[in-house]
């Protein structure tokens, strides 16, 4: 028992942050662990769950589209001929060129608006608490609601938005007929979701940096900027690394609220890759075409993902 | 640590445009229908809570409301157990392949659910898990395991070796050691997870719809239809947006102080 107490002990250290590992800490970490592939057994129910979930659905859509589908008996292999029709088709690369430039926009817009917010936030008292607590709410929003919520609030004549643009800013607004107005409604639409998760992020970040860093710089009297700019923000690479993967994959897949608020339209202003897919897929059951788009959309996800996790660890060092 | 002088003054304007768009939707929730479509007011000229007396007073309502929450705590329940002992492994032990088993896990994260959509539906069908709870708690493992998988493990590696070999020489075997002493210790970890598991699982609705029906129907699935011939129902479309707002409010209610010091100490 007197065992028992020493170790539970540890749990109030270990709630503390852990102290900033210094440069290259995390590779001989990495080597002091010890080999054993007995872990496999504790992974194996990721693997199996996983399996379930994805390996198989992929697998199905590679069968897809690598066959023109008739009925059910009949299927006729056509190899590689579904991936070159979707690389040529000019709607895809349409729907492609404006998801890509609507997660960079995303991108640009919402990092810096996030980590603005986050140094912004109140850091104690019972406002942190409630500041938490309003920031994060729209996260918790199931999407089509954020779709709802943004298809009335932009709206001319019911939506508070919509009616102060057209009669307060006296700018002609409407979403439903003009191409740039459903652009810019989508994208204020995942500004207001999504920049929380960047602050919510940053701001746990700041949290954990030591306060000696700040008396340092105090005492060197360092201005505001430039405690920014060589204390916080360096500090800020790991958790900023997953803000930015993760925005990019979540606004380059993003379906449901553009789909809710202007069903990809007017005319194709707003038809993303995932709302072109779904229509292939779904609206007209074309099975290889629709397979051989899902194999392109992941992969192109899945290498830039990659390019962007390697550049941003890599760059520090 | 400083602070602008007028910081807080811009965060609290921006919080107020946050809540900007959802006070409206209130506002809209408790008015009747003619005065949303008649006459544009800021404040409503007439309060009703009619729209939610027909929202609770309707059995399909409710029960896809009942639906949203019975899979989403599956879900996060599922998800935290097979994803806890693999985030051990990840973070105490090497093994063949444990690199590129991460890596893989993390690309499950990355694909388009519009991609999964043919697959799952023909697959839940054929093995009889269309339109049950478990289905859906399954089919939404697919980026909820590899989130707690990849947030755990960062924690878990925050806490020192010492304290499992301590417990080792103690005479615990690894399961008990486990349960009794790792687990308590990272209860913050394990909110943080089971939150993130809550969220990811109550905001989706595509693939929630496509393998339900009726008897597991998301509530955010039953919202298409306040759209009729007679057009769209606006009051209880806001209302039942509302009250999907609710269950998320009272969970970041329970995990907030969480948050600051848990993204911290994990990857996340």
């Amino acid at each position: 028992m007197t065992d028992q107490t020493t170790v539970a002990q540890s749990p109030a250290g270990a709630a503390e942050p852990a102290p900033p590992p210094a440069k290259g800490a995390k590779d001989t970490r990495v080597d002091a662990r010890p080999k054993n592939n007995r872990a496999w057994w504790l992974v194996l129910p990721v693997v199996v769950s996983v399996a379930f979930t994805a390996v198989i659905p992929l697998m199905t859509v590679v069968n897809y589209s690598v066959q023109d589908v008739f009925s059910p008996s009949e299927r006729i292999f056509v190899g590689l001929e579904w991936f070159r029709e979707i690389a040529r088709d000019p709607e895809v690369r349409g729907a492609f060129v404006r998801t890509l430039l609507f997660s960079a926009q995303v991108l640009l817009i919402e990092i810096p608006l996030g980590v603005a917010i986050a140094v912004a936030m109140p850091r104690r008292g019972v406002s942190v608490s409630v500041a938490l607590v309003l920031v994060a709410l729209p996260l918790l929003i199931p999407w089509n609601v954020v779709g709802t919520i943004w298809q009335i609030f932009a709206r001319g004549d019911i939506g508070l938005g919509g009616w102060a643009i057209n009669n307060v800013l006296g700018v002609n607004f409407n979403y439903t007929l003009d191409s740039t107005d459903a652009w810019l409604t989508v994208l204020v639409m995942d500004v207001w979701h999504w920049t929380p998760l960047v602050a919510l992020l940053a701001y746990a970040g700041l949290r954990s940096i030591p306060q000696p860093y700040f008396q340092a710089a105090q005492i060197d009297g360092a201005s505001a900027w430039a405690t920014f700019r060589h204390i916080q923000l360096p500090r800020l690479r790991g958790v900023l690394t997953i803000a930015i993967l993760l925005r990019f994959m979540d606004s380059f897949m993003i379906y449901t609220e553009p789909f809710v608020v202007t069903g990809g339209g007017p005319g194709n202003a707003t038809s993303f890759l995932s709302i072109l897919l779904s229509k292939i897929a779904v609206g007209q059951f074309d099975l290889g075409p629709a397979g051989a788009f899902s194999l392109l959309y992941f992969l192109f996800v899945q290498v830039l993902c990659y390019v962007f996790f390697t550049v941003l660890t890599k760059s520090g060092r | 640590m400083r602070r602008l002088p007028w910081a807080r003054t811009v965060f609290w304007l921006y919080v107020a445009t946050l809540m900007l768009p959802i006070l409206w939707m209130f506002g809209m929730s408790i008015r009747p229908n003619e005065d949303i479509l008649g006459s544009f007011s800021l404040i409503p000229e007439r309060v009703t809570f009619d729209n939610y007396a027909t929202f609770f007073g309707e059995t399909s309502w409710y029960s896809s409301y009942l639906n949203s929450i019975i899979y989403t705590s599956l879900n996060a329940v599922m998800s935290l157990i097979v994803a806890l002992p693999a985030a051990y492994a990840f973070s105490r032990f090497r093994f063949a392949g444990d690199k590129h088993l991460f890596f893989w896990l993390l690309t499950n994260r990355m694909a388009p659910p519009a991609v999964f959509l043919l697959p799952f539906f023909q697959i839940y069908q054929s093995v009889g898990l269309f339109d049950t709870h478990l289905g859906v708690a399954i089919a939404h493992m697919l980026f909820n395991v590899p989130l707690a998988v990849w947030i755990l493990e960062g924690f878990m590696s925050g806490i020192p070796r010492e304290i499992d070999e301590t417990a080792a020489i103690d005479g615990y075997s690894l399961p008990r050691f486990f349960i009794r002493i790792f687990l308590p210790m990272i209860r913050s970890a394990i909110g943080v997870t089971a939150f993130f598991c809550f969220m990811f699982s109550w905001v989706e609705l595509l693939i929630a719809r496509t393998i339900t029906s009726v008897n597991a129907k998301p509530i955010a699935a039953s919202m298409t239809r306040t759209v009729s011939a007679a057009g769209v129902d606006w009051g209880l479309l806001a209302t039942a947006g509302v009250l999907t707002i609710v269950p998320g409010a009272i969970v970041i209610w329970f995990v907030r102080n969480y948050i600051a010091k848990g993204f911290a100490m994990g990857r996340v």
